[in-house]
């Protein structure tokens, strides 16, 4: 995925389209996370700043939720669910593999709605049932 | 000539956007509408052509079978291995009872037009012809109870927030679908959005709200493109915004994305994450109804919960509870998961057994091993073991079986299954998504992990399966919110319902 690279007026760009929502703060977040590829510390003021917020209200949002990073991601996003019911269809021995394999690259989730064709993955964004390491390999690549 | 091919994503999962591209470049004159999954996921992804006699269906087509298909004439309901028959005539899907999911898999999820010509709006239209009591009373005399788990009669919340005062009301849709196992809520929202968007409507017009917002898992990126898609077109229609169908009624929706969090699918929690805050538990009273979202009067309830009220204003609340039993009226939307060999979308009346679910429909399990559990209700759900597959399926009953229905999850597990590694994850789930508000939850979770690790370890079983009891007491006591307070259940049901699991290291397989 192509990110821009994090700069303050850009932010503020991002930011400006978020004016006139209720309760900007976690929605201005995301999408600071999807133009740059994370939440860069420099953001934490800025939107604190821009919404008349505390820096403490902008960096408690920003650590409760596990989606939002704050550093830059890997080049591959490999996520692969780790909830009952793929567990239920080895994706304890599925993440295993997959995380020898790609290491950094893979992260736990729990649940993509895909409970009756797991384990599911989701591979750069593209969501992937019945997956086994050959498919994932297959898509990451 | 058309072509079904799903757009749900658990069909684009294993293939669907394939097949389309490749029916689309070697079938000529060939029109393919992307429709919702119609449940049988198991047969996913699932083609169908439209013929004389009606819909047929083909599946699970893979691309390499496509060639074949096109030499067997599918396009005009030809004889192939894959051929499943008319659509309607899959014993699978005709034996169920779809009043919520009626449309999905049905229609294009997308189409205006579509949805008007299988029932849609009939319901709006007829609720903004009644006073708000009018709608409240019908909704009520329905006996539609909460579907997101916690089961509260849908009438009586909405009768609350309309005798409430105040200068603004909100809608909020729960889509934050995320216990395992379930997968309803996207699968409506990707397969007929209208529904919803219906649904919310008239809640709104029954209390007098203008604003909704559906609060909707970031893990479900394909439903959160399918409802923007479909709420934009709602608002070109003059459905959405100053006046909903030339009526004096207002109201604008939005969808709020969560972040990946599990405690938000919690209402209070939810209405933090929509308010942009973290998502920590709220103390009730103040109950949501009295003082919600921003501190205003606000109806909460799941998708399932709201996509149902269409039917019920359509059809009238008599014909909604001549199915069920006892106070559990209407149907269900039973999600069969897991170890399953054919998972999917199961809706029937409440009341059936956990033994036609799961073995009448799912047909066992995927690895053909005899069935050892299931989970039922979600993450904090109760571990069943076969023994109890006769239990009703329906709030009461299950409350009774020491369980719950939850948002209607049922997730199958093989003998290969070791109850006190599932015990364990309970509370190391509830460990990692506590949202820290309350002790029993944000500590206990973690006591419970060490506690169950030393059993598995077969360090002092005994007293150690004790203080995991004692334990669970306090957490279920002295938790504000499910998350804490029913972790427990799949914790105690698992040792309840399989104690050789928890004898120690010497008995382990």
């Amino acid at each position: 995925m192509k990110y821009s690279p994090w700069s303050k007026e850009s932010a503020l760009v991002v930011l400006a389209t978020l004016r006139e929502e209720e309760g900007p703060v976690l929605m201005a977040l995301q999408a600071l996370q999807e133009e740059f590829g994370y939440v860069d510390s420099e953001a934490i003021g800025l939107v604190a700043n821009y919404f008349n917020k505390s820096r403490a209200d902008v960096h408690g949002v920003l650590t409760f939720y596990h989606d939002l990073r704050t550093t830059p991601p890997t080049e591959n996003l490999i996520s692969i669910c780790v909830s009952e019911a793929c567990q239920a269809v080895g994706s304890r021995e599925l993440e295993k593999a997959v995380k020898t394999k790609f290491g950094k690259e893979v992260h736990d989730a729990y649940c993509f709605g895909n409970c009756a064709l797991g384990p599911c993955a989701m591979v750069n964004g593209a969501i992937l049932g019945r997956a086994t390491l050959e498919k994932i390999a297959e898509v990451r690549a | 000539m058309k072509i079904y091919v799903p757009c749900d994503s658990a069909a684009i999962s294993v293939g669907a956007d394939d097949v389309a591209a490749v029916i689309a470049s070697k079938v000529s004159g060939a029109t393919i509408i992307r429709n919702g999954s119609r449940g049988a996921l198991w047969l996913e992804p699932m083609i169908e052509v439209e013929t004389a006699q009606g819909r047929v269906a083909y599946g699970p087509v893979n691309v390499d079978d496509i060639e074949s298909l096109i030499a067997a004439d599918f396009i005009n309901g030809g004889a192939h291995a894959l051929s499943l028959g008319l659509s309607n005539e899959i014993e699978w899907l005709a034996s169920q009872e779809r009043v919520t999911f009626k449309r999905v898999g049905v229609i294009d999820p997308l189409s205006l037009a579509d949805y008007e010509a299988h029932g849609g709006l009939v319901g709006l239209r007829r609720a903004i012809s009644l006073t708000s009591s009018e709608i409240i009373d019908e909704v009520t005399e329905s006996g539609l109870r909460g579907r997101g788990g916690a089961g509260f009669p849908a009438g009586i919340k909405w009768k609350t927030v309309a005798g409430a005062v105040s200068d603004q009301k909100y809608i909020c849709a729960n889509a934050d679908e995320g216990d395992s196992g379930t997968f309803a809520d996207r699968m409506l929202i990707e397969g007929d959005p209208f529904t919803l968007i219906e649904g919310m409507t008239i809640a709104a017009v029954a209390v007098g709200a203008t604003v909704g917002y559906v609060y909707l898992r970031s893990e479900y990126p394909y439903a959160i493109k399918t409802l923007q898609k479909a709420i934009d077109i709602a608002h070109a229609f003059g459905w959405l915004g100053s006046s909903i169908l030339g009526s004096k009624h207002a109201f604008e929706l939005k969808i709020r994305v969560g972040a990946g969090s599990y405690v938000c699918g919690e209402e209070t929690a939810m209405l933090e994450s929509i308010e942009g805050k973290r998502g920590v538990v709220r103390a009730k009273p103040p109950l949501p109804a009295i003082e919600g979202l921003f501190g205003k009067p606000t109806v909460i309830n799941n998708v399932l919960t709201l996509s149902s009220v269409p039917a019920v204003l359509a059809d009238g609340a008599a014909a909604y509870k001549e199915f069920g039993v006892g106070r559990s009226l209407g149907t269900q939307v039973f999600q069969l998961a897991g170890n399953i060999k054919r998972g999917g979308i199961v809706e029937r009346a409440f009341g059936i057994s956990v033994e036609e679910i799961v073995n009448g429909y799912g047909g066992g399990t995927l690895s053909g091993a005899p069935v050892r559990t299931v989970q039922i209700g979600g993450p904090l759900g109760a571990y069943f073991s076969t023994k109890q597959f006769d239990t009703s399926l329906d709030y009461e009953s299950m409350l009774a079986a020491g369980g719950m229905l939850g948002h209607g999850g049922i997730v199958v597990f093989d003998e290969s299954v070791d109850l006190a590694i599932q015990a364990r994850f309970a509370m190391s789930f509830c460990a990692i998504e506590s949202c820290g508000k309350c002790t029993p939850c944000r500590i206990g979770s973690t006591r419970g992990v060490e506690t169950i690790d030393l059993i598995i370890q077969g360090v002092k079983v005994d007293e150690n399966k004790k203080l995991l009891l004692d334990l669970c007491e306090v957490m279920t006591d002295g938790s504000l919110c499910a998350m804490g307070g029913l972790t427990p259940m799949p914790v105690k049901s698992a040792m309840l319902n399989f104690p050789e699991d928890f004898a120690g290291e010497v008995s382990r397989r």
